[in-house]
Order: C-alpha cells, then sequence, then structure tokens
C-alpha cells in the first residue's frame, strides 16, 4: 500500500483504525505518520457510509483502498459494493469507473463464533461488475494488492486472518502479480487439489502427508476468484485426471461448485472420478475450538478426499 | 456553526414580478437587455422542457415504448432547476431514480434522455440503464440510484474527492423525504459534517414515500431537523418559486464552496403524478392535488413572466420560447424512436473496464 501510494497521489487508505490506531491487525503501521490524516483516514463505524464515500471518490477519479476491519463487517455495506461499486459502469453505460479497492481479513479467526467467521468470498464472486482475489503467500499478497490498486474496476482483496503471521520472502520494489492467475505451488501426477488463502496451506499439508501414502497430489493455489484461471485447472486436471477443491466457506453454490462445474465441461474427458469438495461444514461457525476444527477444512479430511476420489478409501 | 439558522418553514412572498428596467421597457426588446427576466425566461424554459419530456415519457409508457418504472418529476421541475441554476458547470449533482428532470437541468439532452427511456443505444447509459439510471459524465451528472438512500454515502464521496483534489466543486445530492429513514443516509450526513464536506443534501419533500405519507413514516414532521444532530446548518421552504430555490440553495452552495461545510436544505414540494407510472395515487383527495396545482411553479414563473411583459399582444417572446421547447420534444421524441436498440455486444464489455472477468 506504501509504494502504490508513493507511486500515485491519487491512492488514499480509509476504514476504521487504520490510522492512529495502526491498523486493527497493524497493517497499515505507519502509514498515518508518513502520509498525513488526508490520505490515511480513519472513520467511524459505517461501513454502509465509508464504503459509498470510497465509491463516490473513485467515480470521480481517486483510487481508494478501502479496509474493513473485517470482510463480515462489509455485509452492511453489501448494498454499496452490490449495486453500487459492481454496477456503476454497467448503468452508466460505460461513461464512469469504479477503480476500488476493498480490502480486510476473512474467513475463520479461532473460536470467533457465527458472525466473525464469514468466507464472504463465495458472495462477492457471484457478481458480475467486480473481481475477487485471495493470497496465500506474503508475495502474492503484495503483488495482487499492487495490480488491484492499478485495476480500472473494483477489486476485493481476501486477506486471511489466520494468515497475518506467515512468513515468507516478499520481492522488493515492482512486484505486480497479474489478476486471474493461478499457480503450481506444488506439482503432482494422481491428483490436482485447487486451494486458495488459507487453505492453499492446508492441501500443501495435506499433499505431505500423501506423499507418504504414496500418492502424488499437484497443488493449485488459485490465487485469484474472479476472474478464474480455467487453463491452469484444466491444464492440471488434463494431467492428473482428478479434481478435489478445497475452501473455506459453505459448499452450497460456493467458488468449488463453480470450479466443479467448469472442469466437468471444460475437462469431462480427462476426468477419472467426481470432482469432490472440502469446504466448511454446512453450519453457522460454532465457537467451541474442537467444534470449530471440526468445522473447518483439515488437512486430515483433505487427505480422506483425496484417497475417496482415488478411490482408496483410508481404512 | 449556525445550526439553529432557519427552522421555520417559510414560503416564499408572493414575488414581485420581476421589472424591466427603465433601459429596457420598449417592448420587445431582446431578452439580453434585461438580466433577471433573460435569467427567469431561462429557468422557466428548462421547467417547461422538463414538463414536456414527462409527459412524453408518459405517453410511451401508456405506448408500451417505456417499460419497467418510470417515476416522473411533473410538480417538482422548480427544485431541481432552481437548484442547479445556482451551480457552477463544474460542479457535481447525484439523485435519486426520479431523475429525469435533475439530469435536464444539469444539461443532459432530451435526446439521450428520451433514447435512454425508450431502451435505445444512442440513449445517455446506452439502452443499460433505463428510467432510474441517468447518467451524464460531461455534465457531471453522476447518476440516477434505484435503491433509496444508497447514493446518500457515494454522494458524499464525490464531495471528499473535491476536498481531497481541492477543486473547489460543490455537490448536490438530491433524494426523497422516504430517503430520510434509511442508513445511508445517517452514514452520508454523519461523514459529510465529520469531513467537512462541499456538498448540499436537498431533501426534496413531496410529503409522500410511495404512499406513506410523512406523518406515518417519521417522528417528527420537520426534515431538516435532522441536521442538528450533526451540526449541519440546514435550511427548508417551499418550492413554489424557482427563483427563491435558486436563491436559497445558492446559499448553502456558496458555504459549501467557501467554507467547505455541509448543508442539509428541506425542500417541500409536491408531485402531480403517483410514485410512478403504476400508482393512481388514490391516498390522496382530488382536492389536495388541485390546491397543489393551484400552486404550480412553473405556471407561477410563466405568469411572472407575462407579468413582466413577455407575451403581451405583439410580442412573440414568450410564444417563440414555448414552441422552440415544443420543436425539442418533438425532436428528441422522433430520435428516439427512430434510434436502434444496442446489440448483445454492449453487455460484456459495459460490465468491466477491460477484459471481462469470469
Amino acid at each position: 500500500m506504501i509504494e502504490e501510494m508513493d507511486r500515485d497521489d491519487r491512492v488514499f487508505l480509509m476504514g476504521e483504525e487504520v490510522g492512529h490506531y495502526q491498523g486493527a491487525y497493524k497493517v497499515s503501521e505507519g502509514m498515518l505518520e508518513k502520509f498525513g490524516p488526508k490520505r490515511v483516514i480513519d472513520t467511524p463505524i459505517a461501513e454502509a457510509g465509508f464504503a459509498g464515500v470510497g465509491i463516490g471518490a473513485a467515480i470521480v477519479g481517486l483510487r481508494p483502498i478501502i479496509e474493513f476491519m473485517t470482510w463480515n463487517f462489509s455485509a452492511v455495506a453489501f448494498d454499496q459494493i452490490l449495486n453500487n461499486a459492481a454496477k456503476m459502469r454497467q448503468m452508466s453505460g460505460g461513461q464512469l469507473e469504479c477503480p476500488i479497492v476493498f480490502r480486510g481479513p476473512n474467513a475463520s479467526a479461532r473460536q470467533v463464533g457465527s458472525q466473525h467467521s464469514h468466507a464472504m468470498e463465495h458472495i462477492y464472486a457471484h457478481v458480475p461488475g467486480l473481481k475477487v482475489v485471495a493470497p496465500a503467500f506474503p508475495a502474492d499478497a503484495k503483488g495482487l494488492l499492487k495490480a488491484a490498486v492499478r485495476d480500472d474496476n473494483p477489486v476485493l482483496v481476501m486477506e486471511s486472518e489466520t494468515l497475518y503471521g506467515f512468513k515468507g520472502d516478499v520481492p522488493e520494489g515492482e512486484h505486480v502479480v497479474a489478476l486471474g492467475k493461478a499457480q503450481i505451488v506444488r506439482a503432482g501426477k494422481d491428483i490436482t487439489i485447487a486451494a486458495y488463502a488459507r487453505t492453499t496451506h492446508v492441501a500443501l499439508e495435506a499433499a505431505a502427508t500423501l506423499e507418504r501414502a504414496g500418492v502424488s497430489a499437484e497443488v493449485v493455489d488459485l490465487r485469484s476468484l474472479r476472474p478464474l484461471d480455467d487453463n491452469t485447472l484444466v491444464a492440471s486436471v488434463e494431467r492428473t485426471h482428478r479434481l478435489v477443491v478445497v475452501h473455506e466457506g459453505w459448499p452450497y453454490g460456493g467458488v468449488g461448485a463453480e470450479i466443479a462445474d467448469r472442469v466437468q465441461r471444460l475437462a469431462f474427458d480427462a476426468l477419472d472420478g467426481p470432482i469432490l469438495r472440502v469446504t466448511t461444514l454446512d453450519v453457522p461457525m460454532p465457537y467451541s475450538a474442537k467444534l470449530e476444527l471440526a468445522c473447518m477444512p483439515q488437512p486430515d479430511r483433505v487427505v480422506a478426499t483425496v484417497l475417496r476420489a482415488l478411490g482408496r478409501e483410508q481404512s | 456553526m449556525s445550526a439553529e439558522k432557519r427552522a421555520p418553514l417559510t414560503r416564499a412572498p408572493a414575488h414581485p414580478s420581476v421589472q424591466a428596467p427603465a433601459r429596457a421597457t420598449q417592448a420587445p426588446s431582446p431578452l439580453g437587455a434585461n438580466p433577471e427576466l433573460e435569467h427567469l425566461s431561462k429557468l422557466y424554459r428548462q421547467m417547461l422542457l422538463i414538463r414536456r419530456v414527462e409527459e412524453e415519457s408518459a405517453r410511451g409508457y401508456a405506448e408500451g415504448k417505456i417499460g419497467g418504472f418510470l417515476h416522473l418529476y411533473i410538480g417538482q421541475e422548480a427544485v431541481g432547476v432552481g437548484a442547479i441554476a445556482s451551480l457552477r458547470p463544474d460542479d457535481y449533482v447525484i439523485t435519486t431514480y426520479r431523475d429525469h428532470g435533475i439530469a435536464l437541468a444539469k444539461g443532459m439532452s432530451p435526446r439521450a434522455l428520451l433514447a435512454e427511456l425508450f431502451g435505445k443505444v444512442t440513449g445517455c447509459s446506452r439502452g443499460l440503464g433505463g428510467s432510474m439510471h441517468m447518467f451524464d459524465k460531461e455534465h457531471h451528472m453522476l447518476g440516477g440510484y434505484g435503491i433509496v438512500g444508497g447514493h446518500i454515502p457515494i454522494a458524499a464521496g464525490v464531495a471528499f474527492a473535491s476536498k481531497y483534489r481541492g477543486d473547489g466543486r460543490v455537490t448536490l445530492c438530491f433524494f426523497g423525504e422516504g430517503a430520510v429513514s434509511i442508513g445511508g443516509f445517517h452514514e452520508g450526513l454523519g461523514l459529510a459534517a465529520l469531513w467537512k464536506l462541499p456538498i448540499v443534501f436537498i431533501c426534496e419533500n413531496n410529503e409522500y414515500a410511495m404512499g406513506t405519507p410523512i406523518s406515518r413514516s417519521m417522528s417528527v414532521e420537520d426534515v431538516s431537523l435532522k441536521a442538528l444532530g450533526y451540526g449541519m446548518d440546514r435550511d427548508r421552504f417551499f418550492a413554489d418559486d424557482v427563483l427563491e430555490v435558486e436563491r436559497r440553495i445558492g446559499e448553502a452552495v456558496q458555504r459549501a464552496r467557501e467554507q467547505g461545510t455541509p448543508t442539509l436544505v428541506e425542500v417541500r414540494t409536491y408531485r402531480f403524478r403517483g410514485h410512478s407510472m403504476s400508482d393512481p395515487a388514490k391516498y390522496r383527495t382530488q382536492a389536495e392535488l388541485e390546491e397543489h396545482k393551484n400552486r404550480d411553479p412553473l405556471a407561477r414563473a410563466r405568469r411572472r413572466l407575462v407579468e413582466s411583459g413577455l407575451g403581451e399582444p405583439g410580442d412573440p417572446r414568450l410564444d417563440d420560447l414555448e414552441k422552440s421547447v415544443e420543436a425539442e420534444v418533438a425532436d428528441a421524441v422522433k430520435f428516439a424512436h427512430e434510434s436502434p436498440e444496442p446489440g448483445l455486444d454492449v453487455l460484456e464489455q459495459s460490465t468491466y473496464s477491460g477484459p471481462f472477468a469470469y
């Protein structure tokens, strides 16, 4: 964010606690001091209000970054994102652009209960007019955010709350990751596991376990959910002939369902078995640590699902 | 902060007719010789144009050429015309779904507007928006919005951008009194007041939120009171006289431009038609409607022009003006009727800037 704000004075950051508090998760640490209150703007608790302010500023040429303290709270700004950000270009007949980034932590956050654990990407990826990305690694978090800020459309960046402490190499300076490009983070030949954000790490852990069981799993980190990189997915499935999709959030109509539809259409002949999903269980997230872990996609559930997809049920 | 300023609801006094200055008494004279008269005739022309375009819209709807929702501005013309007359051309305007009159007042051509209503590719929004989404970037008309109150934070954002850039522009945000109960109104006003944004919020109080009178939708009758909780300036008046609307909104615009502070203005008006074309407006009496029609700001402006000497026998000026409006409207209807419909190719390219994100 700092590099993009240095690069373009139309970019500003707005949200709850982004300034004086340095960010609820310290994401914007030091930014108020560097850019001042004109460009790092604390807001009252009014998501619909400041999401709308961002959209208004965007349609007249600024490039706002609007932070939700968590994506859960975007629910009260849903009208702004659904009806205004996503529709602005269409309902103005292409006259107005809405170059805005909405970002913040998303999905499970360890025992915060049903209202604070939503995986909101499924809801937003449904909406034409929006782009949705979900990085799994620090380098991609930087590169995708830069691409999002430079994009002329509304881009929603879903940062996994539980990955804020994850460490990894981040290229210095100009590092832009194009939206809509998946990456293979582990090569394999027996099955493809598609995942994104936190579940990419779950998939990698499962793949390591599977390797010990003699299964070679390829892990595709989607990075971008809309646009979705069909090509990388299909190419992988054409090599492995099987697919398991892993994501947080509920199964009904989610990103996994969309991927299952596309891959069965685009690579039907390559498939040797049904596409299976590992998702958050189809219930509101419970508080109990034991129940929460049971609800969330875990490596053991991924391993079991992969073995089922391969017709090798665990004994 | 003069938050207590102008609490009482005032009706403009019977306005003295626009007097021609001594040097211009020899009628007929070019209107340019009398700036005030010329100004009023310009506003009258805009109001008449809106009235006539709206009547043609109603006709087009009845004939099945216009689909969906159609919310007419008939009766409220003085609000949009008077308010926008107080702006600079580069100031921003944003409003609700009752947006035809506001768009025309901001400079949109009747051709672009009627073609949009007819669903044609030559419409302002290429036939993708329809009645509720009148956008004209060139004239800084930032749209009509269909979700009540949703555009109010956007308006605050437009004003935020003006402050951010220091461009000296003012934003006018129109909405009905029905929007005052929804969160977007309160969040938009709260942020505009907190951040001292150059914006004027104009509540066009036409007394009915669809079919619900204000007495059954708000705990207070005075919408402008809502400004007090935000420490915002306010004003409140009837829109009988377009020049009074211009003057009063102009005060708020000046405050926004010079002091960078917002104002909530409640303008009491009345729509002569139902909420939309499907509304027979049975919730109000004929007597009430007639009483308001007797105060029609359009007729009032015309009377004043006549009293000022326009339209005297042998003076063709008013007649010429009205004929020019008829010609412009007839041309726009013809244009809309003859324009082509959009092709399917418009769909994907209007959804995203750049390649479609699938």
